[in-house]
């Protein structure tokens, strides 16, 4: 069963059994413009909730991805290489930044789900 | 010292930029558009190399400067040979200082009765309080705060105005016009800031809405914003002030020797012409250079460049992605040795040393007007 996720810094994430595939979403890449650079985090690194990724450039600045969830980088999405656009494109789908363990599912329950994300967009200028 | 409004000055083209989607930002004081809804940098970047792209400049200072003693005055101050500038042409030049450093980079057009500048928002208090306290002699200081200023850079800017103007299809680049378009009065340089073919364009700010919205009913003509401007200029290789020029940079240093003309380098005559003198005759210690980065992540101003033994070399001023290139682009100053084309140096970026490559100026061939 799968489920999507929204963190308050505009990270989504879909969530298979304890398997999570991360990016950001419409509202951020709007925000960015067009994107240039992606550097995704290397596989078997531990991350922790709130800490830093992913790094990703746009034409004018870098701006930090935060991991949504304590856990380690199973997958990087290789696409984003030549194709940094798809984060403008396809967020939520092409343009997937890295997968993910969950290390502990507890604290999905701290993330929004799609209806409440829709709502503190709304609160964002 | 005054309290400035917390609220971003508009320039007359504000509610024009909100209607086309701006999105507008704080920039020298005023609200600007970064770029807008139906287009982004890359997209409005492009428009400037490939069609024509407006910007509005309105923020830019434009003085008139008057009096018998105004070419002397002016010499003064800046590096130029002021005398030798014919009338209804422009030139870049720059103030300098006491230690041969830059105090702000301007375009000085040479009117029948007058000269004409244009200095940088961002500097302009400093800078018309400069003049004012150091123009000597029949000099009157006149601040044109009635006017805006349009850019039209790209290709088909010159089919573009040529619909209404066909004479200003082939003015000479650098060159300047007063002219009636589109029953508008706008003084025309033949000039700009992207390294393309392009207009500068002036007018009563009353009529600068009307003006913008003539030239955006042209197919060949959109919108374009400070990203785009940004992008263009920095792989057409050319300095923004406060960033590749400032006080602690000398014309010498900056490779912009170019803009100080021959007079004016054996006569001098102006802030820092003994120490500028020295560094055209024995060298300099720095130089400021292109970099191609290797890969695709950009290197950013305030990048600390290194050598092999990762001993700091340099620094990145100016560096982002290059959407004609396809690349990132970058400039900044290295030390003498080391700013030979062909060098390879490390950007340390996000900790790790990513290598650049010394590159000549400018990234994409400019395309000026040659007649």
């Amino acid at each position: 069963m799968s489920n999507l996720k929204f963190s308050e810094d505009h990270e989504w994430i879909l969530v298979e059994g304890d398997i999570g595939t991360v990016g950001i979403t419409t509202f951020a890449q709007q925000q960015l413009g067009d994107v240039v650079y992606v550097e995704v985090p290397e596989v078997g690194v531990t991350v922790t909730k709130g800490g830093e990724a992913a790094v990703v450039e746009s034409v004018k600045a870098a701006s930090e991805i935060y991991a949504p969830l304590d856990g380690e980088i199973l997958e990087s999405n290789q696409g984003l290489a030549d194709d940094p656009a798809a984060v403008n494109n396809d967020p939520q789908g092409e343009g997937w930044f890295f997968k993910m363990k969950i290390a502990d599912p507890g604290q999905l329950d701290g993330l929004m789900d799609e209806a409440a994300y829709n709502t503190f967009i709304e609160t964002q200028s | 010292m005054t309290d400035h409004a917390t609220e971003p000055r508009k320039t007359a083209l504000y509610a024009l930029h909100v209607e086309l989607g701006g999105k507008m930002v704080p920039f020298a004081g005023y609200a600007l558009p970064v770029q807008y809804a139906d287009g982004g940098i890359l997209l409005e970047h492009q428009q400037a190399r490939e069609s024509a792209a407006l910007f509005d400049l309105s923020h830019m200072g434009q003085v008139r400067i008057t009096g018998a003693d105004r070419v002397a005055a002016l010499e003064a101050l800046v590096p130029a040979d002021v005398a030798g500038l014919a009338a209804g042409n422009t030139r870049y030049s720059f103030f300098t200082n006491e230690t041969g450093g830059i105090l702000d980079d301007l375009m000085i057009t040479q009117a029948q009765d007058s000269l004409i500048l244009v200095i940088n928002a961002a500097c302009k208090e400093a800078d018309i309080a400069h003049m004012r306290a150091n123009l000597r002699g029949d000099v009157h200081l006149e601040v044109l705060d009635q006017l805006s200023l349009l850019a039209l850079q790209g290709p088909k800017s010159a089919e573009v105005l040529g619909q209404w103007v066909p004479e200003l299809t082939t003015m000479p680049f650098m060159s300047v016009r007063d002219v009636r378009i589109a029953g508008i009065d706008c003084r025309v340089s033949r000039s700009g800031y992207s390294g393309e073919d392009g207009y500068e364009i002036a007018m009563a700010s009353d009529q600068a809405e009307a003006f913008a919205r003539k030239l955006l009913a042209h197919d060949a003509v959109s919108p374009s914003g400070l990203g785009a401007r940004d992008s263009l200029r920095l792989e057409a290789g050319l300095c923004l002030y406060g960033h590749d020029i400032d006080t602690t940079t000398t014309p010498v240093e900056a490779g912009l020797t170019w803009a100080i003309q021959k007079r004016r380098r054996t006569e001098g005559g102006f802030p820092g012409a003994e120490i500028i003198r020295k560094q055209l005759s024995d060298g300099v210690s720095r130089r400021r250079v292109g970099l191609q980065p290797e890969g695709r992540a950009p290197c950013r101003e305030g990048t600390e460049l290194v050598d092999d033994s990762g001993r700091v070399i340099g620094a990145i001023t100016s560096g982002g992605f290059g959407p004609t290139v396809g690349a990132p682009v970058a400039m900044g100053y290295l030390e003498t040795a080391s700013a030979e084309t062909g060098t390879i140096v490390q950007a340390m970026v996000r900790g790790k040393p990513r290598p650049c490559e010394v590159v000549k100026l400018p990234f994409v061939p400019n395309n000026f007007y040659r007649g």
